[in-house]
């Protein structure tokens, strides 16, 4: 059984944390280590919710929809497979996907709902993205955005954050049909490439 | 739909901006492309950066209740890896098709959960439609859980339905298929006689239909329907 590490209390950014603490605590959860998932949970809820909350924009709903994340990490957490990526990326794609499917549900429902909630709710995230940019990787992955082209940016940013369809995302910023798709992977790979990652 | 067309998909898979059938057929792909799944992790990687730029802790109480939730929750175990080595096509396709209906959970499954093998080549003609990189497809609910979807790609020449739990047609009668021409007549395309799931190949001109239709017809079916649509498919409003 893999020792687990100390994380360090209080803190609740995920990038503290080492991936392979994650990684650990992932694998205990699975276990029905339930203090390995509390410690899991101090370390991302943060960055799951502030995701969730983006996308959502809805307070409520996103906390139901924190709420779902962590209790589908607890149940799946043995499917986590680590040659496949790191902990949090698996723990954040489960996120968005599930926040995305989220806005996607409700906009079946009631369109006229979902674009009540955005006109009318204040999005907390300025508070955030300022403490973001304050932070040396918020302000790098600022300036590195800045150096997409605006419609890449857009793109991106609609697809991400506003979770609607390459579809949709073509039709709102008047592109050609079929070329969002290649704005956003060529705005990500810009984005990937400037950030190093995975280098 | 070519390797190239499908891996230019990679970056909107890795932002979940791909709809339900755009999503398994990437994923269906990206079982056998180790190219793609290579750069889809290296762009979710990526997209980790974009979610620090909006850390918001959710409220204290969350963290009692999830807490307490779990405990009322069992883990699931691992995926074993499967004994037999290869999967047939058959099963990757059935998991392709209810991905694409939805049949998967919510859609959240992640990918690395639900292909544990590489597909093996060689595929129908009807698989040829779905997977075509020009198909268009319309979708129809018929009910709680029952659904047609029409699948047409002009590159192959040709037109698919797929039902999914279709109760059987009432006896002495026959579901009839139609694919509807360009002055909006419906032509006949097939019957279908079973309920349940089904994938089924129309014949005539799929190529210039604008649409299509299925019709309760008596047993052997009619040369123009009879009874109005149980389902109606038009192509203009699909995705």
């Amino acid at each position: 059984m893999p020792h687990l590490q100390p994380v360090p209390t209080g803190d609740p950014s995920p990038a503290e944390s080492s991936a392979a603490t994650l990684a650990a605590q992932l694998r205990a959860s699975a276990r029905g280590d339930e203090q390995a998932f509390a410690a899991l949970y101090d370390a991302t809820s943060a960055r799951v919710h502030g995701l969730v909350l983006r996308v959502i924009r809805d307070p409520s709903q996103s906390e139901e929809v924190t709420q779902e994340v962590f209790l589908q990490v607890w149940r799946t957490a043995a499917r986590y497979d680590e040659s496949k990526g790191s902990a949090l990326s698996w723990l954040m794609t489960l996120a968005h996907r599930r926040a995305v499917d989220r806005v996607r549900a409700a906009e079946a429902v009631s369109r006229q709902d979902t674009s009540y909630h955005q006109n009318s709710q204040t999005v907390p995230h300025d508070v955030t993205a300022e403490a973001a940019e304050a932070s040396m990787e918020g302000r790098r992955v600022r300036s590195a955005l800045a150096e997409l082209t605006p419609v890449q940016r857009e793109a991106l940013e609609l697809a991400y954050f506003g979770g609607y369809t390459h579809t949709e995302v073509a039709t709102m910023l008047d592109l050609p049909v079929g070329t969002a798709k290649t704005r956003i992977r060529d705005g990500l790979i810009r984005l990937r490439d400037a950030m190093g990652v995975g280098q | 739909m070519s390797a190239h067309e499908i891996h230019a998909l990679s970056g909107a898979y890795a932002v979940d901006a791909l709809d339900d059938l755009e999503r398994a057929r990437f994923e269906d792909h990206m079982a056998a492309c180790a190219e793609c799944r290579a750069e889809v992790a290296g762009l979710q990687d990526t997209t980790l950066l974009l979610a620090g730029l909006s850390d918001t802790a959710p409220a204290p109480e969350l963290r009692a209740k999830i807490l307490a939730d779990i405990k009322t929750v069992r883990p699931l175990p691992p995926v074993l890896a499967r004994i037999t080595p290869r999967r047939p096509r058959r099963w990757a396709n059935l998991v392709a098709a209810a991905a694409v209906l939805g049949v998967i959970g919510g859609g959240t499954a992640v990918w690395q959960n639900v292909h544990q093998s590489t597909p093996t080549p060689g595929i129908s003609q009807a698989d040829r439609v779905i997977e075509a990189s020009d198909v268009q497809l319309s979708n129809a609910s018929l009910g709680k859980n029952v659904s047609a979807s029409l699948f047409r790609s002009k590159d192959v020449g040709s037109a698919v339905i797929v039902t999914r739990n279709m109760p059987a047609a009432p006896s002495g009668r026959v579901y009839e298929l139609w694919l509807r021409d360009k002055t909006g007549t419906l032509q006949p395309a097939g019957l279908m006689t079973k309920g349940g799931d089904s994938k089924i190949l129309l014949t005539g001109d799929a190529v210039d239909a604008t649409g299509g239709g299925i019709t309760v017809e008596p047993k052997g079916g009619s040369k123009t329907p009879t009874t109005s649509p149980i389902a109606v498919f038009d192509f203009k409003q699909s995705t």
